[in-house]
């Protein structure tokens, strides 16, 4: 069954990344990232990695193309023609491409029980997932835990990017044009009435079924990159339909600001506190008494830490852009 | 808490975590001053674990307590260290320098994040030096990236912008290679921790998804580490980047990359590939020649000052790699300290062309005529640094381009050839600085432009220090050369 299944959506994403190719219109391009990002989903999904399913598609399909969107609204909408160079970036990409083919010649056949991923460090995550921890997802374990590090080097990657386009959309655009446009007050699509009520009954659960991915974690699939990015997602359709400046009226910018600063500093200082209390950064053990207890404080804090941090950046990209649709 | 057992963790959460609260200082120079105590604070902990990597430790580091394959280690060896004093130092130094530049350059309250940005890519480039683990150097190298993407966009220079989206396109191609390449070896190997890897990779019986990750590998650090033909984004950005930032990349970002390649190739591939090492030389050796030649004469005949400079890095990358390709204790030693003093001999240039850019708006060489007679001290230190950068004797460029020369006399009749390269290269390196010298001091000044006075005392101060540290490893490179045979040691035996 996963079989049949794969090879629909596997041929679905060949057909539309080369139909995002191939499209001179930027909108449409957009729209088909979406579509690609919500069949890597469906991917994801079908190979048992939920976790990474509803990034990609709360990230990928959602907020990534509403941004992509606000750029469009700033700059145009269709390709600017290019005759040279298509060739040769073909050509690169065929070769890449049959090689990549080529290296996966050798791979060991898909849900191996004995490929060497399933027989080296698997087994130990799933014992000591139980005999530290002491809850059952053990992708929230390695994520948060075993490889915590590697989840806070992402959470500054999501602080880079916001402090990236704060900087560089922070300038102020040239003069003459402020003065030529009357500055109109965004006012989203309050006049559409379907979208407003669908939209309104829609957001609250999206908000709650953000905050259950934040605090469920352990046990199911989420955790606070996938909360972050939900949470995120229903404000920015608020912002949509009630147009930009009510959302910021809900949220202004400085609290999204030291959402995620607050967000970086909480993760990074459980690392300290741990190393104060006598462990290695981020050794949760030592938090408490009890070492289960004390991974299990650590990990839910840090997830708090991680969703903060990306609700808040992704909030500031997004007001960053729309706030520079308004003004030129 | 034993402040020295963490000190490999705090060398990159501290200005990590120093980031987010750069933003928090809004008064005026408030962040610069945060931003420069945090470097130097990161600069005094890299000398430390130097030291202790001299006196014979290797400090290792589990983050979160979890033992080395499962969780993610930290280590430090010679190479690292070397490249730890590196990042800090030319980061710590810039930053003393840099108050007065940015301040011209950046408006003031865009300052915090243009801070913050700063500290985020010392915090990356130093994060992916210390990593033990292939995937975490992919992390952090995504923060040194995105925060160095940043910061080159954040002159006053509009043309940064284009620059920059064509380094962003490159080195997001570079980092995606990396990443598929760590992908295979995983697939192939289960393990992400470099030693278990150079361990269990030699198990592996199909070898064809190594071969192929080799590939991706090296190519992918080659784009990131600007070696030629993929330089093309280092002339602009480097170009068209605020001065002080200039500084900080041109001394150690594509260094960074160049360890990671040499690292991952010597210690995972070279050992367990049938004639890796021959492959190895063969492919980088060419385009490290080339590389050098090709630079080299583009920077003869380069009208602007900056630009001529990047063009003279990519050849000094070839310098680098050149002696990495011969796989022999005395070129890896070579290529090490000759990271080391191109990133003292670079860095005190660009310190000086901040000086110069201080009162000079146009930086092509027409424009600097006379500079020498309003700006003696400035033109001094260009000369001794471009001393170093030829590799005249008395000077740090002087030890390595000497170790480069008997690392290729080594390797037999091929030698000769080689030796005739590099000798033709310092000529050509000649000329281009004899083209600065001589617009600095011979030149008549060009009408209505000229400065009236020095650059401000912060600027030219370390600027000068820079040149005297040129001068003074010229006469007692011990240290680097100490830590360079050590490192080399290190390498060739993962590579037995």
């Amino acid at each position: 069954m996963i079989f049949v299944f794969a090879i629909f959506l596997l041929s679905l994403l060949v057909i539309t990344s080369i139909a995002i190719v191939r499209t001179t219109n930027l909108f449409v391009a957009v729209m088909l990232t979406s579509i690609f990002s919500f069949l890597m989903a469906a991917n994801f999904f079908i190979l048992d990695a939920a976790d990474v399913a509803l990034t990609e598609a709360a990230v990928g399909a959602g907020v990534t193309t509403v941004i992509f969107l606000c750029a469009l609204a700033l700059t145009g909408e269709r390709e600017k023609p290019r005759i040279n160079g298509r060739k040769t970036a073909r050509v690169a990409v065929a070769i890449l491409a049959s090689l990549m083919i080529y290296a996966t010649f050798d791979k060991p056949r898909l849900g191996d029980p004995d490929a060497p991923v399933h027989q080296h460090i698997a087994p130990w995550y799933i014992e000591k997932t139980t005999e530290h921890m002491d809850f059952p997802n053990v992708v929230t374990a390695i994520l948060s835990s075993f490889r915590g590090y590697d989840t806070l080097g992402e959470v500054f990657v999501v602080f880079a990017a916001c402090i990236g386009v704060l900087f560089i959309l922070g300038v102020p655009p040239p003069a003459q044009k402020r003065l030529n446009k009357v500055v109109e007050q965004n006012k989203g699509l309050r006049h559409h009435l379907i979208p407003q009520v669908v939209g309104r009954l829609v957001i609250p659960f999206i908000v709650l079924f953000g905050l259950y991915t934040q605090f469920h974690g352990e046990y199911g699939p989420g955790g606070g990159f996938q909360a972050g990015a939900i949470i995120a997602t229903g404000i920015i359709l608020y912002a949509l339909l009630e147009g930009e400046n009510k959302a910021l009226q809900a949220v202004p910018r400085s609290v999204l600001l030291g959402m995620v600063i607050g967000g970086a500093l909480l993760f990074g200082s459980v690392g300290v506190i741990c190393m104060f209390m006598g462990g290695n950064f981020l050794e949760y053990s030592v938090l408490s008494a009890d070492p289960i207890w004390g991974q299990q404080l650590g990990i839910l804090v840090i997830e708090a830490g991680v969703g903060m941090a990306v609700c808040g950046a992704l909030l500031s990209i997004f007001h960053a852009f729309a706030a520079r649709e308004n003004v030129s | 808490m034993d402040l020295i057992a963490h000190l490999p963790a705090l060398q990159v959460v501290i200005p990590m975590l120093s980031a987010p609260l750069m933003v928090l200082l809004q008064p005026r120079g408030l962040a610069w001053a945060g931003a420069t105590v945090v470097a130097l604070v990161s600069f005094a902990m890299a000398a430390t674990l130097a030291i202790g990597v001299l006196n014979g430790l290797t400090p290792q580091y589990f983050m979160g307590g979890w033992p080395a394959p499962f969780g993610i280690a930290l280590s430090v060896d010679a190479f690292s260290a070397v490249l730890l004093l590196i990042v800090t130092g030319a980061s710590a130094g810039a930053l003393l320098a840099a108050k007065p530049s940015v301040d011209q350059q950046v408006e003031e309250e865009r300052q915090p994040l243009f801070y913050a940005a700063w500290m985020l890519a010392m915090a990356g480039l130093i994060g992916i030096v210390v990593a033990a683990d292939a995937f975490n150097i992919f992390v952090f190298m995504e923060i040194s990236s995105l925060a160095s993407y940043i910061l080159i966009a954040g002159g006053p220079d509009r043309r940064a912008l284009p620059a920059v989206f064509k380094y962003l396109t490159m080195g997001t191609i570079g980092a995606t290679f990396y990443l598929i390449g760590v992908g295979l070896i995983y697939m192939m190997t289960g393990t992400l921790n470099i030693e278990d890897m150079q361990n269990r990779i030699g198990d592996v019986t199909d070898i064809n998804p190594i071969l192929v990750a080799a590939g991706f590998i090296t190519i992918g650090l080659a784009l990131k580490a600007a070696v030629f033909p993929l330089h093309v984004w280092v002339p602009n950005a480097y170009t068209h980047a605020p001065h002080m930032v200039t500084v900080f990349l041109a001394a150690c970002a594509t260094k960074v990359s160049l360890y990671v390649l040499i690292k991952f190739d010597y210690l995972v591939f070279q050992s367990r590939l049938v004639d890796h090492d021959m492959q190895f030389a063969l492919f980088l050796m060419p385009m490290a020649i080339l590389g050098i030649l090709i630079a080299s004469a583009v920077a003869m005949f380069e009208g602007h000052l900056k630009r001529l400079l990047a063009s003279s890095s990519i050849a000094q990358i070839g310098y680098i790699l050149l002696c990495a390709s011969f796989i022999s204790t005395l070129g890896l030693s070579a290529s090490v300290v000759h990271l080391f003093n191109h990133a003292l001999a670079k860095g005190g240039l660009f310190l000086a062309v901040a000086c110069l850019a201080y009162h000079y708006r146009d930086l092509r060489l027409d424009q600097l005529g006379g500079a020498s007679t309003k700006m003696p001290w400035t033109c001094a230190t260009v000369v001794i640094c471009g001393l170093s950068l030829i590799g005249i004797p008395g000077t740090a460029g002087f030890i390595s381009k000497w170790l480069l020369i008997s690392a290729s006399l080594q390797i037999g009749p091929w030698g000769w050839f080689l030796v005739a390269i590099i000798l033709l290269s310092s000529l050509m390196a000649v000329a281009y600085v004899w083209r600065i010298i001589e617009a600095l001091y011979f030149k008549a000044p060009v009408e209505g432009v000229g400065p009236q006075s020095e650059a401000p005392i912060q600027l030219l101060a370390v600027t000068m220090l820079v040149a005297a540290l040129n001068l003074y490893f010229g006469f007692f490179p011990q240290v680097p050369l100490e830590l360079a045979t050590e490192a080399a040691g290190m390498l060739l035996e993962g590579a037995q």
